[in-house]
């Protein structure tokens, strides 16, 4: 895989959003408007490239049994650098975007990028997967926010469209309405990939978030047995 | 002080459901919601994981990191006490009370990084609450999620036997769905403040 091959599919081919469907929580809770969804996505990226290289700079020295530990602190210093930087310089956001901003420390994408790729590789393999991963979660949270902006409150980044102001469907800046256009823009993908990208999306162990850290395979679908 | 007790209960288990409304812990949401008793064991456990986090994380950030300008590690703290906590419950119970291991044991590590744990410890800090609203707040988030999980796992069972478009099979109609149980519950919005004056 040459290192553009290596960029690209974190943000088409395996958007960790609308693909891998990972980081559902901040996609849905601040893709309301697209300055939200921009900064979020942009603050994601600085902390998963940031987590990526460290980790992949360490992976030799980082021994298997304590490695969970060992990546969260990781990130969570990276998130608390990013939040304090936003506070610093761009208020606005950092009040805007609230508590979305620390819980990027249990972001999906990140514990997974660091999990199924940073700790294999070498540290610019990993930076560059890490900037594709982060820009794809850029780009799914800015499709979505322009959707719901545009039709839920009728403007885009604050300018408000005048033929739009009067149609607008309010429900969609809502909760339901998150939800609604997440599984329709996932469904978008099914009809354009024919289905394809539709296997990977089974709720399985394999696909968990959380199976990085569980290390109970299969234990949740058999449940209580 | 019982009346915004209730209050902070009420709006924290219907109107701000963490689920529906706030999206916190999504991906067990939709990922451990298929089957009922699976949902009720997930639901509990993310109840009892809430409160002790919330027990613990309180007294750190308010006796600690307050007290000694440290506010700015609340991030790394936190995280880090909610995954030793939730390991060392699990030793516990598995030591003492294997009956309740066998039941919860499963989901406990899955919530160790489970946003929706971390979110109401910081959120309590964030909205000044003292250590009993604290703990009732974490009470109404863990029962909303609970509920949420329950009435979610209906939903699919009816849904599995349904016949959507091809591109909406699997996780798109479910998402749907979910758009329509939270529908439901912001109908709750602002209930509780006209329930109780």
């Amino acid at each position: 895989m040459t290192k553009l091959q290596n960029f690209l599919k974190g943000l088409i081919k395996e958007n960790p959003v609308l693909v891998l469907v990972l980081g559902t929580c901040p996609t849905l809770a601040v893709s309301t408007k697209l300055s939200n969804a921009i900064g979020m996505g942009l603050a994601a990226t600085v902390v998963l490239i940031c987590s990526n290289m460290a980790i992949s700079a360490m992976r030799k020295t980082i021994t298997e049994k304590v490695r969970i530990p060992c990546y969260i602190v990781l990130i969570a210093g990276f998130v608390t650098i990013v939040s304090m930087l936003l506070q610093a310089f761009a208020n606005s956001l950092y009040e805007s975007l609230g508590i979305y901003l620390s819980l990027i420390v249990v972001n999906c994408i990140i514990l997974g990028r660091a999990e199924m790729y940073a700790n294999k590789n070498t540290v610019i393999d990993s930076a560059i997967d890490a900037a594709g991963m982060g820009l794809g979660f850029t780009l799914a949270l800015s499709l979505m926010a322009i959707i719901r902006e545009v039709i839920g409150s009728g403007s885009i980044l604050g300018y408000e469209i005048p033929f739009m102001q009067d149609f607008k469907i309010s429900i969609l800046t809502s909760a339901p309405g998150g939800f609604f256009v997440f599984g329709c823009l996932i469904a978008l993908v099914n009809k354009i990939s024919k289905g394809k990208a539709i296997k990977k999306k089974d709720f399985s162990c394999a696909n968990c978030p959380s199976a990085a850290a569980c290390g109970k395979v299969g234990a949740c679908e058999r449940g209580q047995n | 002080m019982l009346k915004s007790l209730i209050i902070i209960l009420m709006s924290s288990v219907l109107v701000n459901n963490y689920v529906l409304s706030k999206f916190l812990g999504i991906c067990p949401f939709l990922g451990v919601s298929k089957k009922l008793d699976q949902a009720t064991g997930m639901g509990v456990a993310v109840t009892f994981v809430m409160l002790l986090a919330t027990a613990v994380t309180w007294p750190i950030q308010i006796y600690v990191l307050n007290r000694f300008g440290l506010e700015y590690l609340q991030t790394i703290v936190f995280i880090l006490v909610i995954a030793t906590l939730v390991q060392f419950v699990e030793l516990v119970l598995k030591k003492y009370i294997p009956s309740l291991h066998k039941s919860l044991g499963v989901y406990l590590p899955l919530i160790t990084t489970n946003c929706a744990v971390l979110g109401v410890t910081v959120n309590n800090i964030q909205d000044g609450y003292g250590f009993l609203e604290s703990m009732v707040s974490s009470l109404g988030c863990g029962l909303g999620f609970l509920l949420a999980m329950v009435l979610f796992s209906g939903v699919r069972e009816r849904m599995e036997k349904s016949n959507p478009p091809k591109a909406f099979e699997g996780l798109p109609i479910t998402l749907v769905a979910a758009a329509i149980v939270s529908l439901a519950f912001y109908g709750f919005a602002g209930i509780v403040d006209k329930l109780f004056a």
